[in-house]
This record gives structure tokens, C-alpha cells and sequence, in this order.
């Protein structure tokens, strides 16, 4: 029984951080940078679906059909957040595509704060509660454990998501394009691909999908602060780098890994859950630093 | 003319590493650059295709400038580059790399039938066209790259290294297909360590010393050149 709860939890949680970590690893597998600002691009995406339902014109929405105000809410957060991400990429990183490493991620820690202070300066510094975008509902029950509509849900659009990921990075043109800029630019260039406007849409892939799992995470804690997303940023970062950075379907194991992993150590010592979640990331880091389906390489961030 | 070069300053930070290269490319050439290690050869290419910046000189490819062209506009003109080392996408398949080398293409229709004469060129090719890349061997992997370049149908191809780290029965063979892509109708720059070989298809030749043109002419007077054979033929 133990068992059963803490499966649905931990698949529901392992969909969210996977849905982050997929940001994290294509924007590493692209430009081989670790976009620490990503967290709180998830965090911009919960107060921008707090907002949207707060304004007079979804009110009104509500009123005829609170589902479509929903929806209508994530679709203005993804936008936000894909913009979001394409305007971080133009502004901040693309001026630092032949700067040392180490530029890019002081940048991106800088980006993270101007993000963070940002969402303190407009919506203050408290929570605030999140508007209920997905019912409260029982679906069916396992046992005595009573399966909701946010975890089936969550654990469906997500691994529609990652499905329809993977066939675009796969098949489409643009995501051939990806796959051959991160593996060599200049030759991707010769080619005929436009790296900038590549790279470009890599950034706004990764926040959109960090957008859809931030009305998840919201929606399952029930509250927005400037700091949402800052643990569930660094656990899908664990999960990437457990996965192998750089490697999506690796981002998706790992994702689950931590999210099973989390729940089932909450459930018995929840004290010590974080801690041992970036012992996880030490482990990876001492035994094996490329991931679990990481390409073995010989250069370390 | 196809391409013309003059007096091109390329540099790496305080590094002159061409100093005021001239040449030029007709329509239907072979043309070949030759030197040692560290000339110039591949920053030559490299500044035609757009990868690095001229500090001072122009460049012209079918009468048009296109030293401040961005690298990935450059082929959509036509001129294609087959870079030292290969650089096929390792971790796609042949096909995969194919269909990149089509990539700035806009005639959609055409792509098949560049497909088939590739793979007439390279016959290898289609039978591993399922194949990852990274696994083909160095010879294969040159003539993907090569026929990577050829799905752009482009007006000129420049070849860098082409016949480096392979054996002489593959270099014949590599060399056999240059001349094939040129009797097609593609003008041809070739930069080699081979001066032999490449001596032995080019047209004209320029020879390239740190970063300078010390010498140029006839394919056949570098032959006959003594200085050339000293250097460069042991």
C-alpha cells in the first residue's frame, strides 16, 4: 500500500521535474551552458497564470467556463515564458557565445536574481495563493489511495509532451537543426543553419515546457513566491545531470528517478528529503559525472 | 570569375595569419592551395566560408561581396565547404547527414535527385545509409562529408584535407571523385599536404608560406618548379 501512494505521487512529481530538466539539458546540449536562471522561469510562468486569472477579462470567462480561463491562462504563461526565453538568450547570452565559460554562468545566476527581485517588486515578497486551474476531483482509487485528476493529468500532458518533443527534435528540420548544432557549430553553419536562430528556439522550447510545469507545481503546493522556483529549479538540475546532461531522454529517467525518489524518502524520513536529493547529485557527480545515458566526455562545467 | 580574393588580413588575436592573401577561382577550375602545416590554408577557407572575419580585403563569389555575409547565407550562394576532418554529425545516421547537407535548400524537388547522384557517387553510402555515422570509418566519413556538400548543388566547392589520415587506395579513390564532381560542372578550390595528388587534377596552383602567397602558376610549372619540389614534393 505504502508502495502504491507513493508511486502516483512520485510519477507526478518525476513528470515535473522532468518537464524542467528537459530545459536544463537542451540549452546544455546546445550551448554547453547550465541556464541556472531556468527555475525561475517556472516561477515567472506560476505568477503569470496567477495573473492572468486575477484580470477582469478571465473573470469574465470564468464565469461562462472556468476550464477555458484555465487554459487560456497557461497558453498566456507559455507564451510569456517562450518569449522569456528568447529574449534571455538575444540579451544576455548571445553576446557571450566566445566568452569564457564561466561568464555565461555568473550571467545566468545574475538573470536568476533579476528574476527572482523582479517578481518581489510586483507581487511582494509573501505567497500568495494559487487559483485553482485544475479541479479538485477524484478520479478512481488504488486501494484506499484516492487518485486525482492533477496527478493523472500532470503525468499525461507531460509524457505527451515529451513524446512530441522527441519526434520534433527527431524528424522536423528545425530539430535536425539542434541535434547538428550541438554537435558542431561550424559545421551546422556550413550547412546552411542559422545557429543563433537555433539556439534561439532551443531557449524557447525549455521555458515553455517550463511554463506547462509550473500550473503542475503550483497547482499541487497552491501557492506562488518570488522563490518557487528555486528548489524544484535545482532538483530538475540534479535530474538532468542524473539523466546526463545534454541527453533529453536521459532528462526524463532522471526526472522520474528524483521524483520517485523524493517521494519515497519524504515518506520515511521527510526531514532529510533535500539533502539527500543533492547527495544523489554528489554520487552522480563522484561515480559517474556523465549520467546514466550521458555521452562519456572529458570536459567538466 | 567565380571567386577572387584580395588582400584578405585574417588574424587570431595578435596573431597575422594571412597576410595580404590574393587569388583567384574561374568557373570551371580546379584550383588548388598548397603549403605546410600552419600556412594559412584552412583560415583561407574558413574566411571565404564566413566561419571567421577578415580584418581588411574582399572577398567576391559570382561578383558579389560576401565578406560580411553570415557563414550560414554563404552556402545558399552556392559555395560549399568540406571542412578538414570531416565533421559529419557523428551521432546521425548517413541519411540524417545527407538531408543537412540539403538543409538551406528551397527546390524541395530536386532532393531525391540529388540523393540518387550522390549515392551513384559514393555507392557505399546507400548501403549504410541507416548507419549511424560515427561508426563508418575515416574513408567513409570523408565521402560523406564530401557528399554532404554535394546536396546543396553548389556552383563551387572548396575541399579541405580531403585525403588526410586515409590510405593511398582511398586517397585514389577520393581524388577520382573530385574529378568526377568537377567534370559535373562544380569549380573546385582544394587545399592539400598532398601537393602531389593535388598538383596532379588542379589546374593552377598558389603555394602558401606563413600566411603569405610565395608562389603561384600552372599546376604544371609547380611540377616542374624547383623550389616546389624541394618543399613540397620530397
Amino acid at each position: 500500500m505504502v508502495t502504491v501512494y507513493n508511486l502516483i505521487g512520485g510519477l507526478q512529481m518525476g513528470s515535473i521535474y522532468a518537464l524542467i530538466a528537459l530545459g536544463y539539458t537542451m540549452v546544455y546540449g546546445i550551448v554547453r551552458l547550465i541556464n541556472f536562471a531556468h527555475g525561475d522561469i517556472m516561477m515567472v510562468g506560476a505568477y503569470a497564470i496567477y495573473f492572468a486569472m486575477g484580470t477582469a477579462l478571465m473573470q469574465a470567462v470564468a464565469g461562462v467556463s472556468p476550464l477555458l480561463a484555465g487554459v487560456l491562462s497557461v497558453l498566456f504563461a507559455v507564451v510569456l515564458c517562450v518569449t522569456l526565453g528568447v529574449l534571455m538568450d538575444r540579451i544576455a547570452y548571445k553576446p557571450l557565445r566566445n566568452a569564457p565559460r564561466i561568464s555565461a554562468l555568473i550571467t545566468a545566476i545574475g538573470i536568476s536574481l533579476a528574476l527572482e527581485i523582479s517578481a518581489q517588486l510586483i507581487f511582494g515578497s509573501g505567497q500568495l495563493s494559487f487559483p485553482t486551474i485544475v479541479p479538485k476531483v477524484t478520479l478512481f482509487k488504488v486501494g484506499r489511495r484516492s487518485v486525482n485528476l492533477l496527478e493523472i493529468l500532470t503525468l499525461a500532458v507531460s509524457v505527451l509532451l515529451m513524446i512530441g518533443l522527441n519526434a520534433f527534435v527527431q524528424t522536423t528540420r528545425t530539430g535536425k537543426a539542434m541535434r547538428a548544432v550541438s554537435e558542431d557549430q561550424g559545421a551546422a553553419m556550413l550547412m546552411g543553419v542559422n545557429v543563433d536562430k537555433t539556439i534561439s528556439i532551443t531557449f524557447g522550447i525549455g521555458c515553455g515546457l517550463a511554463a506547462v510545469g509550473s500550473v503542475f507545481y503550483a497547482q499541487k503546493v497552491y501557492y506562488v513566491t518570488p522563490l518557487l522556483g528555486m528548489l524544484p529549479g535545482l532538483k530538475a538540475f540534479v535530474a538532468a545531470v542524473l539523466g546526463g546532461i545534454g541527453s533529453i531522454p536521459g532528462a526524463v529517467l532522471g526526472g522520474f528517478i528524483i521524483g520517485m525518489a523524493e517521494t519515497f524518502i519524504k515518506y520515511y524520513a521527510s526531514e532529510y528529503v533535500d539533502a539527500m536529493v543533492f547527495g544523489i547529485l554528489i554520487l552522480v557527480l563522484l561515480f559517474r559525472p556523465s549520467g546514466i545515458l550521458g555521452a562519456k566526455t572529458k570536459e567538466k562545467v | 570569375m567565380m571567386l577572387r580574393v584580395k588582400g584578405l588580413n585574417v588574424y587570431y588575436d595578435a596573431i597575422h595569419a594571412l597576410k595580404d592573401v590574393s587569388f583567384e577561382v574561374n568557373e570551371g577550375e580546379i584550383v588548388t592551395l598548397i603549403g605546410a602545416n600552419g600556412a594559412g590554408k584552412t583560415t583561407t577557407l574558413h574566411t571565404i566560408s564566413g566561419l571567421l572575419r577578415a580584418k581588411t580585403g574582399q572577398i567576391m563569389f559570382m561578383e558579389k561581396e560576401i565578406q560580411n555575409v553570415p557563414a550560414h547565407e554563404i552556402l545558399k550562394m552556392g559555395l560549399a565547404q568540406v571542412p578538414e576532418g570531416r565533421r559529419v554529425f557523428t551521432r546521425m545516421t548517413v541519411l540524417e547527414n545527407l538531408e543537412m547537407g540539403a538543409f538551406a535548400r528551397k527546390d524541395r524537388s530536386a532532393f531525391a535527385g540529388d540523393m540518387e547522384r550522390v549515392f551513384q557517387s559514393f555507392p557505399r553510402l546507400k548501403e549504410r545509409r541507416k548507419q549511424i555515422a560515427g561508426t563508418l570509418s575515416g574513408g567513409e566519413q570523408q565521402m560523406l562529408a564530401m557528399g554532404r556538400a554535394m546536396m546543396s548543388s553548389p556552383r563551387m566547392i572548396m575541399l579541405d584535407e580531403p585525403s588526410m589520415g586515409l590510405s593511398p587506395i582511398l586517397v585514389d579513390e577520393i581524388f577520382s571523385i573530385i574529378r568526377s564532381i568537377h567534370e559535373h560542372g562544380t569549380t573546385v578550390l582544394l587545399v592539400e599536404q598532398n601537393a602531389q595528388m593535388a598538383l596532379s587534377i588542379a589546374d593552377r596552383a598558389y603555394v602558401l608560406e606563413t600566411g603569405h602567397v610565395v608562389l603561384q602558376g600552372s599546376a604544371r610549372e609547380m611540377l616542374d618548379n624547383e623550389d616546389v619540389r624541394r618543399a613540397y614534393l620530397g
